[in-house]
């Protein structure tokens, strides 16, 4: 043996190239679960990218608060913290088609790298007052839909959108979730007592459902349920855990507000 | 007539919430608009079953299975991630209210009957949950079914992709 068969060895396991595709994969992987993707969607991406580079060993195991990413017979294992998690489908989409377009050999990995920055370090959303517009009229809708009563449609509407204010103007200010649906839930309850309280409002319970619809986390819930029948226990658990003291924040919020009357 | 107005009433409010959840959620304007039309679908669906035999459970796993089978098909056009479909749609059928009751009645010292109510919300996002892996694990296996039939040239390997999303 002279060496060379030891080099190559050498150089296919720890060139930059392999270190590249890990580091790409891990933050389109970052960035879809911060973005509210499912479990099987990140791992999914993050290997199928990796194959698109001709690496077909790469493992990912993929939990609510941390990626872990691995390419075998090569030195690489890369774990990602994730402590902040929202929902913003747009990031998700764009990270989407990124990896399309990487299947299709349209993108060089640098270009793929830039891309991907640009889509973690972008911040467009709709306006805030639309959000609170959105949240408003679907608190409304949705008493409607529960068969409420036409007159509670106002009071719904202004619970419901105080209540999306409240959570994003809390959230902002403190970072901590379960505070901001707490605080977000007391303005529900209060603005729904009193608007029963004054005669705007007829059904107080069917107003303060409605109302409560957009920070319920219903969605949450059945993600949770549905990691847990695709296999991905721990995810699924973990999510299920967060939906549950989301629910009692709203709950308690809730009671708080109704027992001040 | 009144029904025919109710159902208006219905799928009007169902295509405004599920619209405003897709805005809340900063999905783009096109799968918006797509989503809101699944929504509006699935819960007419919803509210048909519910009305003719009362059982919300059916009625639930029903909606969340067309759900599930129209965000495949939008998501195949458009080449559009599944999930943005789908998430909004759910929004209607959750049982959101359900577990703001279970919450209010668990603080309120009434705890059996808020284990009840919580088993009811568990068993019921459960059954959307059943829909939505129904539709998954279905639509390769229709698409299996549909390239043999075909007679395409190309019956790539996908065939053999069945299960989920392995």
């Amino acid at each position: 043996m002279n060496g060379f068969h030891k080099t190559d060895e050498k150089s296919r396991t720890q060139s930059p190239f392999v270190h590249e595709v890990a580091a790409l994969c891990v933050l389109a992987g970052k960035i879809l679960l911060q973005n509210g993707a499912e479990t099987f969607r990140v791992e999914d991406t993050m290997n199928r990218i990796a194959r698109n580079f001709s690496i077909e060993n790469a493992q990912s195991f993929v939990t609510p608060t941390g990626i872990i990413f691995s390419i075998e017979n090569t030195d690489i294992t890369k774990l990602v913290r994730i402590s902040s998690r929202g929902t913003d489908f747009r990031k998700v989409t764009q990270v989407n088609s990124l990896s399309r377009q990487v299947a299709e050999g349209a993108l060089g990995i640098n270009e793929a790298y830039r891309q991907l920055k640009m889509i973690d370090s972008s911040t467009k959303t709709y306006a805030p007052w639309l959000q609170v517009l959105a949240a408003a009229s679907a608190s409304s809708c949705f008493l409607l839909m529960f068969l409420g009563k036409w007159q509670d449609l106002f009071p719904a509407f202004i619970a419901g959108g105080a209540g999306q204010a409240a959570a994003m103007y809390f959230h902002r200010l403190t970072k901590v979730k379960f505070f901001s649906e707490f605080i977000s839930s007391i303005f529900v309850g209060l603005i729904a007592l009193y608007s029963v309280k004054i005669g705007w409002g007829i059904d107080l319970n069917k107003i303060i459902i409605g109302a409560v619809m957009p920070l319920v986390p219903g969605v949450p819930i059945t993600n949770a349920v549905r990691d847990l029948m695709a296999g991905d226990l721990v995810s699924g658990l973990s999510k299920f855990a967060e939906s549950v003291l989301t629910a009692f924040a709203i709950g308690i919020g809730i009671t708080f507000a109704l027992a001040l009357r | 007539m009144t029904l025919i107005g109710m159902l208006l009433v219905q799928a009007l409010t169902s295509f405004i919430a599920t619209c405003a959840f897709g805005i809340i959620y900063n999905i783009p304007k096109k799968p918006l608009i797509h989503g809101g039309f699944i929504g509006l679908v699935s819960w007419i669906i919803y509210f048909l079953i519910y009305q003719w035999n009362g059982n919300d459970f059916a009625a639930t796993f029903f909606a969340a299975f067309v759900i599930a089978v129209m965000s495949h098909i939008f998501a195949r056009l458009c080449k559009n991630p599944v999930i943005i479909y789908s998430v909004s749609g759910i929004i209607p059928l959750v049982p959101g209210g359900l577990t703001y009751t279970v919450m209010n009645r668990a603080v309120g010292d009434q705890y059996s009957l808020a284990l009840h109510l919580g088993e009811k919300a568990f068993v019921l996002s459960g059954a959307i949950a059943m829909g939505l892996i129904f539709a998954e694990v279905l639509y390769p296996l229709t698409k299996g079914v549909m390239q043999t039939l075909l007679p395409s040239e190309d019956r790539k390997s996908n065939v053999k992709q069945v299960f989920f999303h392995k």
